[in-house]
């Protein structure tokens, strides 16, 4: 089996992120970069399939600037066996970013595609399905567990009210959630190794796709800010206030 | 602009995320509810104020097929809107690829019928989004917006779906709980990992039992085993927007405080006089969960608030 693994190079989750003064977006110059959480996860379902003897090669592929570069590197230490940059220094939306990834579907026909169910900076969620709608591939989001039998794939997903599991013939797209596993940090050789594996880079150009963005972005902004609280001096003032809340919240329904 | 909103159900019946959903919708225009599920639901939703028509099919159908009805059912309208749900989150973008259309979701404000406000990285920040596109794809938090009421009596249409998805669902497993729904809860009392076992939990729930509140639980507590995972508040759990939110035992991670920014009043029970969440917090009680829990069960009885 073949897998092919989208990742995304966002800001890194632990940093505190910075909205620019003009509202033009959030501050990703000199911001610790690294790969999307969830990406991680994808990749490491991938390289445990492999080390089952179920999978026999990882391709993993991101879309961005060269810098983007770190993440596939990141991911090939992991145990993915190449990488594929689509190179581009614009800012595509979720749609582009599916096109894109479908046309190296088309080229690499993999029998299973794995992503992250969402990217921490836009949580927008929408590769995954997008890719499966373009390929016309089964699709299972949000998986717990992967688990491979012959030419079927039994998923389990995490959905609102509990989980439930799937069955899905190959070729499929499967988005990964944080339960599914716990990602590996790469032993230094692994990372030396990783520079020695293939690492193509492909123009978005090359791919004769209209990547135009279809939204317009009318600012960004920070969220309203809480007003700082007060300490209670004790459980009854506590429960006062709770009461009080609670009372409230009743004269309203 | 006629717009059709999937709705949301809940173990077959229409889930009171369907009635919020509708309130963002009836801004864009006259609103028709797509029910995927028994019949008895479409009777619910019929019952929504201001609906034109529900349509009705009777079938549990994973995303391909979903997408297929919807798909089959777009060519009549200017918006195809969903709660940004797991059901919503698994269809609405593969209907969107399929339509060439990009999607906003999440959407937590509508400024104007295609200007649409939608938090990104975890809540920290807000974007707004111009879609000028001739047709729109949206899904909806739900929690940001008041429920339409009930007083209508909409005409229901059966449709007839032909089931061709390649993947079977095998079995679900609900998370069993008596407690309200956390995305449509008033109040809601959450506990992190300080918690400290899931018999710990206990205590979250007494406290939750007599306040009539769901129960939410921190990725922290549910990754240890604590809590079960459809009790998740955060970036990649529930996102709520209670009255009341009681945090007890959670520091305040950013991944947790961005499934707790719509919460009207925080109140917050921690040891820790410096974590985030009592800086946050309306009111906070610094001291030990399990002392302070009961006797807060206590003084609340006293004050007449009980089970």
């Amino acid at each position: 089996m073949k897998i092919l693994v989208a990742v995304k190079r966002v800001v890194d989750h632990n940093v505190r992120i910075r909205i620019r003064p003009d509202g033009s977006g959030v501050e990703t110059n000199g911001v610790r970069m690294s790969m999307n959480p969830f990406c991680k996860h994808a990749v490491e379902a991938a390289v445990q399939l492999a080390e089952a003897g179920k999978a026999d090669e990882i391709v993993v592929v991101s879309v961005g600037p060269r810098a983007v570069n770190d993440v596939i590197l990141t991911a090939l230490a992991m145990g993915a066996h190449r990488g594929i940059l689509v190179e581009t220094d614009a800012d595509l939306e979720t749609l582009a970013i599916a096109r894109l990834l479908a046309a190296i579907v088309a080229e690499e026909r993999p029998d299973l595609v794995l992503l992250g169910k969402q990217a921490v900076d836009d949580d927008s969620g929408h590769v995954g399905p997008m890719l499966a709608a373009l390929t016309d591939r089964p699709q299972a989001s949000f998986a717990s567990a992967i688990a491979v039998d012959g030419v079927e794939l039994e998923v389990i997903r995490e959905v609102d009210h509990g989980r439930e599991t799937l069955r899905l013939p190959l070729p499929a797209i499967v988005t990964a959630d944080l339960r599914l596993n716990m990602p590996r940090n790469a032993a230094l050789p692994m990372v030396m190794k990783a520079r020695a594996k293939p690492l193509a880079i492909r123009p978005a150009a090359e791919f004769g796709l209209d990547l135009a963005p279809r939204l317009q972005v009318a600012g960004i902004a920070p969220p309203p800010e809480r007003v700082a609280g007060r300490k209670a001096g004790s459980v009854a003032e506590l429960a006062a206030f709770i009461a009080t809340t609670v009372r409230a919240g009743e004269a309203l329904q | 602009m006629s717009v059709l909103v999937l709705a949301e159900l809940d173990a077959g019946a229409l889930s009171p995320t369907t009635a919020r959903i509708v309130t963002a919708a009836a801004r864009l225009g006259p609103v028709d509810l797509l029910v995927v599920g028994p019949h008895a639901a479409a009777e619910t939703a019929a019952g929504i104020a201001g609906i034109g028509k529900v349509m009705v099919s009777d079938n549990n159908l994973l995303a391909d097929d979903l997408v297929r009805l919807l798909e089959t059912l777009a060519t009549r309208y200017h918006y195809l809107v969903s709660a940004a749900s797991s059901v919503g989150r698994d269809a609405m973008p593969r209907l969107a690829a399929k339509l060439d259309i990009q999607p906003v979701t999440d959407i937590v404000a509508i400024e104007s019928p295609n200007r649409f406000v939608r938090p990104i990285y975890a809540g920290n920040a807000l974007q707004t989004l111009v879609d000028p596109q001739e047709k729109h794809v949206l899904t909806i938090r739900a929690s940001a917006f008041a429920p339409t009421a009930s007083g209508n009596a909409a005409p229901i249409e059966t449709l007839d779906t032909p089931l061709a998805s390649a993947a079977r669902l095998m079995a679900t497993h609900r998370t069993e709980s008596d407690v309200p729904d956390l995305a449509n809860a008033r109040i809601v009392v959450g506990g992190g990992v300080a918690v400290g076992s899931a018999e710990g939990f206990q205590v979250i729930e007494n406290l939750g039992k007599i306040l009539g509140a769901a129960i939410g639980a921190t990725r922290a507590a549910v990754d240890a085993g604590y809590a079960p995972n459809a009790w998740q508040v955060g970036q990649t759990g529930k996102i709520i927007a209670p009255d009341l939110y009681i945090a007890i035992g959670i520091s305040g991670a950013l991944q947790h405080l961005a499934g707790i920014q719509g919460a009207r009043r925080i109140v917050a029970i921690n040891t820790d006089p410096d974590a985030p969440i009592v800086k946050l917090a309306d009111l906070a009680l610094i001291g030990d969960l399990f002392e302070i829990v009961p006797q807060l069960i206590d003084e609340l009885e006293k004050l007449g608030i009980k089970s």
